[in-house]
């Protein structure tokens, strides 16, 4: 007991502004009657790694007594559409949690990722890309929110073929989507004490589509006058990302855009298996690993059982605090943050050589 | 040395004539003939110095290559001051004229004139000269640290269509299309071009970025051109990787690529991504290919306003772009040089400019690398 504290002391000390520190009990959450009723969140297991990662994710649940039953379903990536009960149960539940869906290239099936989307209208995806202490890796104080508008753009899926040999594909911009994600970047960072937002656009090219992107953000940042506001072009975007990226704070950027930078800002801070994140729609939200959610890693890693759970473990996290059971979610982040700093039992990704079933194990047992 | 030169460029031309000619689809093969035909003439090549610090590093270049004995004559041209209603654009008829005919240009940073009713600079140049492919070529510059040391890879960018097409409307008010273009036309050529250079540079591996899972038809139809290539070329592995891999990956562990080639958009982001790790655009070289097998090279880096005339800039990326050109135009004995050249200035770092994190001005980091010839 005096060592797991004098080492949670030594936490503390040592990183005094990072979100995964917590206070040692927490007197200020004080839930209403009834609230420890338990919740329902619909689970896909999805595709690869995905049945690995998600139960690993019930197994901790379990073991916190956390108040969450998941009701399981099975969609696999090559399905033509979401079947419907899934769609019902998410309405009914609000809250789903999902393993990867891949979709396969070329196959002339519509991504599922992006059907449950739009169907949902879950418009904004949120990548948290944080160095975590203990792993070591070539950037430092990386702490950045990637806010990606999630239902138009470039993924709106409208192509065809002009001739034979010539294919256009369009890209749709509509002021009300853009406001939309733009008041929900601002929100965020005022919500979550953030200092900045940045706009991320190819405006001096496409004039008209980014324009209205941009012209949309403008409007919101002038009710926010605590919050700093600035736009970059999404190549010195990309550069900047990898030489100085300690710049950034809140990102806002369109569906394309945003798929790249979320995905090069989770590389710098760690890799994908880390990262976590979370799509939001007004009523409902679905919480899956950060970056890349169509990436289902390769069939060699479902063998052996060595994906990496943590950038799931972390969204389930995210998750138990928009049901509102932030110790829950408290005691989860400490311990997974405690298993990645130790350094023992870490896979592949992350340089160590364990199976899913060990980090879990190591997870269990760091929690309190 | 002039009779060692000329003896040796024409050994190399020989293997060169041999290993490209039996592709006919690339006019590079036809341009490097001509280019042979006058082995003791010099060979013209346009020069935009450009503007702000262009005309500064452009002198280095022009004594770098007399210093190393490299027989190219430049043909300078200037940013003219009206628009010329040829090319609707500042760039004068007889400039893109004299690239045209010359079959290779260096071209330094060209600011565009705010306002309307002419064209852009680059895009006066893309159009006119029919540039399709962008080449940029990474690799970390031993002597100069960054985060990453183990980079080299080359990105070869689509540059004509895509998403950059400029075909955009106002549906109704409030909602905005933006059109991107893939042919088949263009995606072949830039693949082409793709497996050739790597062939001719040695390099393993081809891997095409996309997005195909989304952008279905127009990724796909990109990614089938590249396979359609691929199979010519059995030697050189070929691999698809979606570009939010890609872009992990690279910031990860970017000795995983050798050479990429891309579609206009993802292009632009990788290339400027894969600039940032090795330290800048102050030190990338580029080149664009066109049709006819026209090779304009430049440094894609600004005209740094603030800097101009003041003996401070960097011409590293203007030399290392000059290099390129060389290589194309196969004087690869020179272009080795003043490459060893301008790496071993750098790792000594006794000069460097203020950009690089040392005190020398331009022209003694000149200095210091025709030194080093």
């Amino acid at each position: 007991m005096a060592r797991r504290s004098a080492s949670m002391l030594s936490r503390l000390l040592a990183n005094p502004s990072s979100p995964f520190t917590a206070p040692s009990r927490s007197i200020t959450y004080m839930p209403r009657p009834g609230d420890g009723a338990p919740r329902i969140v619909t689970l896909i297991p999805g595709d690869g790694i995905g049945p690995l990662v998600t139960g690993a994710v019930e197994q901790v649940m379990e073991a916190m007594h956390a108040p969450v039953h998941f009701e399981r379903y099975e969609v696999r990536g090559n399905m033509r559409k979401v079947p419907e009960e899934v769609i019902e149960s998410v309405k009914r539940n609000k809250v789903c949690l999902k393993g990867g869906l891949a979709t396969p290239v070329g196959g002339g099936v519509s991504s599922l990722n992006m059907q449950l989307r739009k169907e949902l209208d879950i418009y904004a995806s949120l990548v948290n890309c944080i160095n975590v202490p203990g792993l070591v890796t070539r950037h430092e104080n990386v702490d950045i929110v990637v806010i990606r508008e999630n239902t138009e753009g470039e993924y709106s899926g409208l192509e065809h073929e002009v001739v034979p040999g010539v294919v256009e594909s369009l890209k749709v911009i509509t002021k009300f989507c853009s406001e939309r994600i733009a008041r929900y970047a601002f929100e965020y960072a005022y919500l979550n004490n953030r200092k900045k937002v940045t706009a991320v656009h190819k405006a001096n090219i496409m004039k008209l589509a980014d324009g209205l992107f941009l012209e949309s953000c403008r409007e919101v940042a002038k009710k926010y006058s605590g919050i700093t506001y600035n736009e970059i072009i999404v190549d010195n975007c990309c550069m900047q990302l990898v030489a100085k990226p300690e710049q950034f704070d809140v990102m806002v950027t369109p569906n394309l855009y945003g798929n790249l930078i979320a995905n090069t800002a989770a590389g710098i801070a760690g890799g994908t298996g880390v990262m976590p994140g979370g799509n939001v729609g007004a009523e409902h939200a679905i919480f899956e690993q950060g970056a890349s959610a169509g990436n289902v890693g390769n069939d060699k890693i479902v063998e052996q059982k060595k994906a990496n759970p943590v950038a799931l473990l972390l969204s389930s996290a995210m998750m138990l605090r928009h049901l509102r059971f932030p110790t829950f979610a408290d005691r989860l982040e400490t311990a997974v943050k405690q298993v990645i700093q130790e350094g023992k039992c870490r896979t592949k990704d992350l340089g160590g050589d364990c199976t899913t079933q060990e980090v879990v194990d190591a997870v269990i047992a760091a929690l309190e | 040395m002039t009779m060692a030169a000329n003896l040796a460029r024409r050994l190399i031309g020989n293997r060169s004539t041999q290993i490209l000619g039996a592709d006919s689809s690339s006019g590079a093969a036809t341009s490097v003939a001509r280019a042979f035909c006058s082995s003791s003439t010099p060979i013209t090549a346009t020069l935009f110095p450009g503007d702000g610090i262009g005309p500064e590093i452009a002198e280095s270049v022009k004594k770098v290559f007399t210093t190393a004995g490299v027989p190219i004559e430049w043909e300078e041209h200037y940013v003219g001051t009206e628009i010329d209603p040829r090319t609707q654009s500042f760039l004068t008829w007889d400039s893109l004229e004299s690239v045209r005919r010359n079959k290779v240009g260096l071209k330094g940073p060209m600011a565009t004139p705010i306002g309307k009713g002419h064209r852009s600079l680059n895009l006066t140049l893309r159009k006119e000269l029919n540039l399709y492919a962008n080449v940029r070529p990474c690799y970390s510059l031993p002597g100069y640290k960054t985060r990453y040391d183990d980079v080299d890879l080359i990105t070869i960018r689509e540059n004509t269509e895509g998403e950059y097409s400029g075909l955009e409307h106002q549906v109704v008010r409030g909602v905005v299309e933006s059109l991107k273009i893939i042919t088949r036309q263009a995606s072949l050529r830039v693949a082409e071009y793709a497996f050739l250079y790597a062939k001719t540079h040695g390099r393993e591996r081809v891997s095409a970025i996309h997005k195909a899972n989304i952008m279905q038809k127009t990724d796909g139809l990109f990614l089938k051109c590249c396979r359609e290539v691929a199979e010519k070329y059995p030697e050189i592995t070929y691999e698809e990787v979606v570009i939010d891999n890609c872009c992990m990956m690279l910031v990860k562990n970017p000795a995983l690529f050798d050479v990429l080639v891309m579609p206009n958009l993802y292009g632009d982001i990788i290339s400027d991504l894969c600039a940032g790790l090795v330290g800048g655009l102050g030190l990338t070289p580029s080149c664009n290919i066109g049709e006819d097998g026209v090779a304009l090279a430049e440094a894609v880096h600004g005209s740094a306003p603030d800097i101009a005339g003041k003996n401070l800039a960097n011409p590293t990326a203007l030399l290392l772009s000059g290099v390129m050109m060389l290589r194309h135009l196969k004087l690869n004995e020179q272009a080795e040089q003043i490459h060893s050249a301008i790496i071993n200035t750098i790792a000594e770092g006794k000069y460097r400019t203020a950009d690089l994190g040392g005190s020398s001005t331009t022209t003694e980091f000149t200095k210091a690398i025709c030194d080093h010839l």
